[in-house]
Protein backbone atom coordinates (compact mmCIF):
# COMPACT_ATOMS: atom_id res chain seq x y z
CA UNK A 1 0.00 0.00 0.00
CA UNK A 2 1.56 3.32 -1.00
CA UNK A 3 1.36 6.57 0.96
CA UNK A 4 -1.36 7.98 -1.25
CA UNK A 5 -3.58 4.95 -0.67
CA UNK A 6 -3.07 5.26 3.08
CA UNK A 7 -4.16 8.91 2.99
CA UNK A 8 -7.21 7.92 0.97
CA UNK A 9 -8.11 5.34 3.61
CA UNK A 10 -8.01 7.91 6.39
CA UNK A 11 -11.57 8.32 7.64
CA UNK A 12 -11.39 12.13 7.69
CA UNK A 13 -12.17 14.90 5.28
CA UNK A 14 -12.12 18.69 5.24
CA UNK A 15 -12.39 20.56 7.54
CA UNK A 16 -11.03 17.86 9.81
CA UNK A 17 -8.30 16.23 7.79
CA UNK A 18 -4.91 17.25 9.15
CA UNK A 19 -2.60 15.27 6.90
CA UNK A 20 -1.13 16.61 3.64
CA UNK A 21 1.62 14.17 2.97
CA UNK A 22 3.15 11.02 4.38
CA UNK A 23 6.92 11.12 4.25
CA UNK A 24 7.71 7.73 5.67
CA UNK A 25 5.95 4.77 7.17
CA UNK A 26 7.18 1.41 8.35
CA UNK A 27 6.45 -1.21 11.03
CA UNK A 28 7.83 1.05 13.74
CA UNK A 29 6.42 4.46 13.00
CA UNK A 30 5.16 7.11 10.63
CA UNK A 31 6.18 10.57 9.52
CA UNK A 32 4.02 13.10 7.73
CA UNK A 33 3.40 16.78 7.26
CA UNK A 34 0.56 19.26 7.36
CA UNK A 35 0.27 22.98 6.68
CA UNK A 36 -2.36 24.70 8.79
CA UNK A 37 -4.85 26.51 6.57
CA UNK A 38 -5.13 30.13 7.67
CA UNK A 39 -8.81 30.08 6.66
CA UNK A 40 -9.69 27.37 9.19
CA UNK A 41 -12.69 28.32 11.25
CA UNK A 42 -11.02 27.78 14.61
CA UNK A 43 -8.61 30.67 14.01
CA UNK A 44 -11.56 33.06 14.14
CA UNK A 45 -12.09 32.25 17.79
CA UNK A 46 -8.72 30.97 19.06
CA UNK A 47 -7.80 33.55 20.05
CA UNK A 48 -9.79 36.77 19.45
CA UNK A 49 -7.76 38.77 16.94
CA UNK A 50 -4.76 36.58 17.63
CA UNK A 51 -4.92 33.31 15.68
CA UNK A 52 -2.95 30.43 17.22
CA UNK A 53 -3.51 26.76 16.45
CA UNK A 54 -5.36 25.15 19.38
CA UNK A 55 -3.57 22.37 21.25
CA UNK A 56 -6.45 19.98 20.57
CA UNK A 57 -5.95 20.53 16.85
CA UNK A 58 -2.21 19.88 17.18
CA UNK A 59 -3.05 16.71 19.09
CA UNK A 60 -5.52 15.71 16.36
CA UNK A 61 -2.90 16.29 13.68
CA UNK A 62 -0.43 14.15 15.67
CA UNK A 63 -3.03 11.41 16.05
CA UNK A 64 -4.07 11.37 12.39
CA UNK A 65 -0.51 11.10 11.09
CA UNK A 66 1.21 9.26 13.90
CA UNK A 67 -1.46 6.82 15.03
CA UNK A 68 -4.23 6.48 12.45
CA UNK A 69 -2.11 6.48 9.27
CA UNK A 70 0.34 4.11 10.95
CA UNK A 71 -2.54 1.96 12.15
CA UNK A 72 -3.98 1.64 8.67
CA UNK A 73 -0.57 0.57 7.40
CA UNK A 74 -0.17 -1.99 10.19
CA UNK A 75 -3.71 -3.38 9.78
CA UNK A 76 -3.10 -3.72 6.07
CA UNK A 77 0.06 -5.71 6.72
CA UNK A 78 -1.57 -7.88 9.32
CA UNK A 79 -4.68 -8.94 7.49
CA UNK A 80 -4.97 -10.60 4.13
CA UNK A 81 -7.93 -8.55 3.03
CA UNK A 82 -8.94 -5.27 4.48
CA UNK A 83 -12.45 -3.95 4.43
CA UNK A 84 -13.14 -0.41 3.46
CA UNK A 85 -13.99 0.67 6.96
CA UNK A 86 -11.61 1.11 9.78
CA UNK A 87 -13.15 1.64 13.18
CA UNK A 88 -11.15 4.09 15.19
CA UNK A 89 -11.31 5.55 18.63
CA UNK A 90 -8.85 7.73 20.48
CA UNK A 91 -8.29 6.08 23.84
CA UNK A 92 -5.80 8.38 25.50
CA UNK A 93 -3.47 11.25 24.88
CA UNK A 94 -0.90 12.93 27.04
CA UNK A 95 0.74 15.89 25.38
CA UNK A 96 3.14 18.66 26.22
CA UNK A 97 3.10 21.84 24.15
CA UNK A 98 6.28 23.84 23.82
CA UNK A 99 6.02 26.30 20.93
CA UNK A 100 2.94 27.94 19.35
CA UNK A 101 1.90 27.15 15.77
CA UNK A 102 0.50 30.02 13.71
CA UNK A 103 -1.71 29.99 10.59
CA UNK A 104 0.04 28.77 7.41
CA UNK A 105 2.78 27.03 9.36
CA UNK A 106 3.93 23.65 8.14
CA UNK A 107 4.58 20.97 10.74
CA UNK A 108 6.12 17.53 10.58
CA UNK A 109 4.78 14.79 12.84
CA UNK A 110 6.76 11.66 13.62
CA UNK A 111 5.61 8.71 15.65
CA UNK A 112 7.31 5.75 17.21
CA UNK A 113 5.24 2.65 17.91
CA UNK A 114 5.31 1.39 21.48
CA UNK A 115 2.98 -1.49 20.75
CA UNK A 116 0.10 -2.57 18.57
CA UNK A 117 -1.68 -5.41 20.27
CA UNK A 118 -5.29 -6.45 20.78
CA UNK A 119 -6.35 -3.59 18.48
CA UNK A 120 -4.68 -0.94 20.60
CA UNK A 121 -1.94 1.15 19.04
CA UNK A 122 0.16 3.20 21.41
CA UNK A 123 2.73 5.64 20.04
CA UNK A 124 5.21 8.23 21.16
CA UNK A 125 4.70 11.33 19.04
CA UNK A 126 6.63 14.46 18.23
CA UNK A 127 5.70 17.48 16.13
CA UNK A 128 8.34 19.86 14.76
CA UNK A 129 7.85 23.19 12.97
CA UNK A 130 9.63 24.27 9.78
CA UNK A 131 12.54 25.64 11.81
CA UNK A 132 13.03 22.19 13.25
CA UNK A 133 11.86 23.25 16.70
CA UNK A 134 9.90 20.77 18.80
CA UNK A 135 6.30 22.03 18.94
CA UNK A 136 4.74 19.29 21.02
CA UNK A 137 5.39 15.76 22.15
CA UNK A 138 3.56 13.06 23.99
CA UNK A 139 1.90 9.68 23.91
CA UNK A 140 -1.29 8.88 22.03
CA UNK A 141 -3.19 5.61 21.95
CA UNK A 142 -6.10 4.54 19.86
CA UNK A 143 -8.20 1.47 19.26
CA UNK A 144 -8.20 0.40 15.62
CA UNK A 145 -10.11 -2.38 14.04
CA UNK A 146 -10.77 -3.12 10.42
CA UNK A 147 -14.23 -4.37 9.57
CA UNK A 148 -13.62 -7.45 7.55
CA UNK A 149 -16.03 -8.00 4.69
CA UNK A 150 -16.58 -4.29 4.35
CA UNK B 1 3.60 -19.03 43.22
CA UNK B 2 0.29 -20.07 44.78
CA UNK B 3 -3.20 -19.24 43.62
CA UNK B 4 -3.53 -16.55 46.28
CA UNK B 5 -0.31 -14.94 45.09
CA UNK B 6 -1.63 -14.96 41.52
CA UNK B 7 -4.81 -13.30 42.67
CA UNK B 8 -2.92 -10.67 44.63
CA UNK B 9 -0.67 -9.90 41.69
CA UNK B 10 -3.62 -9.63 39.31
CA UNK B 11 -5.55 -7.53 41.83
CA UNK B 12 -2.65 -5.07 42.03
CA UNK B 13 -2.57 -4.74 38.24
CA UNK B 14 -6.34 -4.28 37.85
CA UNK B 15 -6.38 -1.67 40.61
CA UNK B 16 -4.21 0.68 38.50
CA UNK B 17 -6.75 0.77 35.68
CA UNK B 18 -9.98 1.17 37.64
CA UNK B 19 -12.01 4.25 36.78
CA UNK B 20 -12.15 6.87 39.51
CA UNK B 21 -15.61 5.89 40.70
CA UNK B 22 -14.71 2.25 41.32
CA UNK B 23 -12.57 1.48 44.35
CA UNK B 24 -10.20 -1.46 44.68
CA UNK B 25 -12.54 -2.95 47.28
CA UNK B 26 -14.92 -3.78 44.46
CA UNK B 27 -12.49 -6.27 42.97
CA UNK B 28 -13.33 -9.90 43.70
CA UNK B 29 -12.83 -13.13 41.80
CA UNK B 30 -16.37 -12.88 40.51
CA UNK B 31 -16.03 -9.32 39.21
CA UNK B 32 -16.77 -8.77 35.57
CA UNK B 33 -13.95 -6.57 34.30
CA UNK B 34 -15.98 -4.54 31.84
CA UNK B 35 -19.53 -4.64 33.15
CA UNK B 36 -18.85 -4.40 36.87
CA UNK B 37 -15.45 -2.79 37.24
CA UNK B 38 -16.14 -0.44 34.31
CA UNK B 39 -12.77 -1.04 32.72
CA UNK B 40 -12.78 0.12 29.10
CA UNK B 41 -11.38 -1.90 26.23
CA UNK B 42 -8.23 0.23 25.95
CA UNK B 43 -7.40 -0.28 29.61
CA UNK B 44 -8.19 -3.96 29.33
CA UNK B 45 -5.34 -4.14 26.82
CA UNK B 46 -3.06 -2.44 29.36
CA UNK B 47 -4.08 -4.98 31.98
CA UNK B 48 -3.34 -7.86 29.62
CA UNK B 49 0.08 -6.41 28.74
CA UNK B 50 0.92 -5.92 32.42
CA UNK B 51 -0.23 -9.47 33.16
CA UNK B 52 2.09 -10.75 30.43
CA UNK B 53 5.03 -8.96 32.01
CA UNK B 54 4.15 -9.87 35.58
CA UNK B 55 3.67 -13.57 34.89
CA UNK B 56 6.08 -13.84 31.96
CA UNK B 57 3.45 -15.32 29.65
CA UNK B 58 2.09 -14.42 26.23
CA UNK B 59 -1.64 -13.99 25.67
CA UNK B 60 -3.42 -14.26 22.35
CA UNK B 61 -6.62 -12.73 20.97
CA UNK B 62 -8.63 -15.82 22.00
CA UNK B 63 -7.45 -15.41 25.59
CA UNK B 64 -8.47 -11.79 25.55
CA UNK B 65 -11.92 -12.73 24.25
CA UNK B 66 -12.41 -15.22 27.07
CA UNK B 67 -11.25 -12.87 29.78
CA UNK B 68 -14.53 -11.58 31.16
CA UNK B 69 -14.16 -11.91 34.91
CA UNK B 70 -11.22 -11.86 37.31
CA UNK B 71 -11.69 -15.60 37.68
CA UNK B 72 -11.44 -16.06 33.90
CA UNK B 73 -8.20 -14.12 33.94
CA UNK B 74 -6.79 -16.30 36.73
CA UNK B 75 -7.79 -19.47 34.88
CA UNK B 76 -6.06 -18.26 31.71
CA UNK B 77 -2.94 -17.24 33.63
CA UNK B 78 -2.80 -20.65 35.33
CA UNK B 79 -3.20 -22.52 32.07
CA UNK B 80 -0.47 -20.44 30.38
CA UNK B 81 1.86 -21.01 33.32
CA UNK B 82 1.29 -24.75 33.27
CA UNK B 83 2.04 -24.83 29.51
CA UNK B 84 5.43 -23.32 30.08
Amino acid sequence: MNYKEIIQKLPYTKPFLFVDELLHIDENGAEGSYTFDANSDFYKGHFKDNPVTPGVILTECCAQIGVVALGIYLLNNEEVTMGENVQIGLSSSEMEFLVPVFPNEKVVVSSEKEYFRFHKLKCKIKMHNSEGKLVCKGTISGMLKSNKNG
Amino acid sequence: MTGTEHYQKLHDIIKIYLPEDVSAEHISEESHLINELNINSANLVDIVLDVEDAFDIRLENEDMDQMETVKDALRIIDSKLSDK
